[in-house]
């Protein structure tokens, strides 16, 4: 960070910045891996919720870091339209289990070619 | 910036509409209301300026897109006249989810801030999820849905990584001023750079990430796959242009070989794929990977052109796919099999004895889709392979142009069964304002095709 910035909470400077990245980097990858391995549907979507919630982590850090707001605004608007997701996606998911009464993806194949 | 207080008021007034006992007033409302949003979409020609502390960016480049993305919507919403008759469909809630998306097109060409670009990208996406399960009884539209949302949701959990990772070395979420390697920070940088452009490319269908294309276009309903394929691209494409050409312009060493070898993933991807398919919608899912790739051609050469020719491609793409698509609905409709629309190429068969005018706007909507001259398809083609040449990337371009030979073999596969003398079909009826759209769109793609500057010279 070569700009000078203004001085931060004791309690945040306590902690490094790497770590904070780190941890949020590891909570992405799991949340990739758990999009990509398990075939539930709701699985998936926590695994999706998880994602948004390390860039939510990685957000507020750097925003703390550098005592700038902008980022923890976003992390309003990130919370915001994850829910409008959800509320999208479980009711794909509900209207999945009327027609198959199933949320296990792997019986969804009938689109091939 | 009219156009989007106008659009999030009218839709909440077409929900309203859905109350009432007469259903068909919502489909004439609706269009006029999309025609109140183009009008006032004009108020601020000539009057550029910023919005929103800056959130949002207003000139005549962005309003001329406004008017791409609004009469692209509203002729393809034409198709849905008597559209109340269905027995799944709820009108209102559809055209008032269609409006609401046309806000989100229209943050995504205007965006001046990380924020409103990831807003536009998500109000978008949410209301095409929808779109994409309209048919709630249709196994195959809810396997449609569930797997666009869940592609959809993690490539934007992957485009906000960037941007948190382009916040973290940047400091800013605006996309005012170009930021260079250097220092400590380049690590986030490349990182936030990287998975912003892929998330991004997620939505317009690029290869490598185009997996959800085929199986969303194929199972969704079919004027909502002509929605997906016009609006989402155009706008998605705008706002990538708009990223790379600001913010990422001092990276374009760093993400220029990544295009480069994503348009050739696009093109081989998008025109092999398309050449073994039976349905008419999966070839066409696959010609929009190829477009797609065509389009990010333009991305690869000097800025000053690239808007132009993007926004020349993407209105003759968007009209040659109305035309195919129209055709297809109006067709598709005639022949119920399993209790569902029969949409493999076969179905054109004998159209041309059948039904001439359906036959021949087929024929000029799959010419100009596949850059035979005198078509808009051409032009749009010849100027993005201009662009590159600029760049000096002539492999791309080799490439590009022995693909597009490939593409018209399978352009011409519903051309030529079209032309075959037995027909599958009894007679077919058009309504007037289908007729009309289908005259507008053929006629578009002529004109474009025989003098191109008329739209060229806009910018």
């Amino acid at each position: 960070m070569e700009n000078q910035l203004p001085a931060m909470p004791d309690v945040i400077a306590q902690v490094p910045l790497n770590n904070y990245v780190l941890l949020a980097s590891i909570l992405f990858i799991i949340g990739i891996a758990g999009v990509l391995i398990r075939r539930n549907a709701i699985i998936m979507l926590m695994s999706i919720e998880l994602m948004l919630n390390a860039v939510n982590l990685l957000l507020v850090a750097f925003s703390s870091y550098r005592s700038d707001p902008n980022g923890q605004i976003f992390v309003f608007f990130i919370m915001a339209v994850a829910a409008a997701e959800v509320a999208v996606g479980l009711a794909i998911i509900v209207m999945i289990y009327r027609n198959i009464r199933s949320i296990d993806i792997s019986l969804l194949d009938k689109l091939r070619g | 910036m009219y156009p989007i207080i106008s659009l999030s008021v009218t839709g909440l007034l077409t929900l309203f509409l859905g109350f009432s006992e007469n259903k068909k007033i919502v489909f004439p409302a609706s269009i006029a209301f999309l025609l109140i949003a183009l009008a006032t979409a004009f108020i601020d020609w000539n009057a550029p300026g910023f919005y929103f502390n800056d959130m949002l960016q207003v000139n005549n480049t962005s309003i001329v897109f406004w008017a791409i993305l609004i009469i692209s919507a509203i002729l393809i919403m034409g198709f849905s006249e008597g559209f109340e008759r269905f027995e799944f469909a709820q009108p209102a809630e559809y055209f008032a989810i269609v409006q609401f998306s046309l806000v989100g097109a229209i943050m995504m060409v205007s965006f001046k801030n990380l924020i409103m670009l990831f807003l536009g990208i998500e109000i978008l996406s949410v209301a095409m999820y929808v779109l994409t399960g309209a048919d709630k009884r249709n196994i195959r539209g809810n396997e449609a849905a569930l797997k666009y949302f869940l592609m959809g949701a993690f490539a934007t959990g992957i485009l906000l990584f960037g941007m948190a990772m382009f916040y973290g070395a940047t400091g800013t979420f605006n996309i005012g001023s170009g930021v260079f390697i250097g220092g400590d920070n380049s690590f986030f940088l490349w990182i936030g750079c990287t998975f912003m452009l892929i998330g991004m490319l997620f939505k317009v269908a690029a290869a490598p990430f185009h997996l959800w294309t085929p199986d969303v276009y194929e199972g969704a309903p079919t004027i909502f796959t002509a929605y997906m394929s016009t609006i989402v691209k155009t706008a998605g494409f705008v706002a990538l242009f708009k990223v790379l050409s600001t913010t990422f312009s001092g990276l374009q060493d760093f993400w220029w070989i990544m295009i480069a070898v994503l348009v050739t993933l696009s093109l081989m991807i998008g025109n092999i794929g398309a050449v073994s398919q039976n349905s008419f919608k999966r070839l066409m899912a696959y010609s929009s990977i190829s477009h797609a790739g065509f389009m990010l051609l333009a991305l690869l050469g000097d800025h000053e052109n690239a808007l132009g020719s993007i926004m020349f491609y993407s209105v003759v793409y968007t009209l040659a796919t109305i035309s195919a698509f129209g055709v297809l609905m109006v067709v598709s409709k005639e022949r119920i099999e399993k209790g569902r629309v029969y949409e493999q190429n076969d179905l054109f068969k004998g159209l041309a004895q059948n039904n001439g005018f359906l036959a021949t706007v087929l024929i000029i909507a799959m010419l100009s889709l596949a850059g035979i001259p005198l078509t808009g398809g051409f032009w749009g083609k010849f100027f993005v392979f201009r662009d590159a040449a600029s760049s000096g990337l002539f492999w791309v371009i080799i490439m590009a142009v022995l693909m597009s030979a490939i593409a018209i073999y399978y352009y011409f596969k519903p051309v030529l069964l079209s032309m075959s003398k037995k027909t599958s079909l009894e007679s077919i009826t058009i309504n007037p304002l289908a007729k009309f759209i289908f005259a507008i769109t053929t006629f578009g793609t002529i004109v474009l095709g025989i003098f191109p500057w008329i739209l060229r010279s806009l910018f």
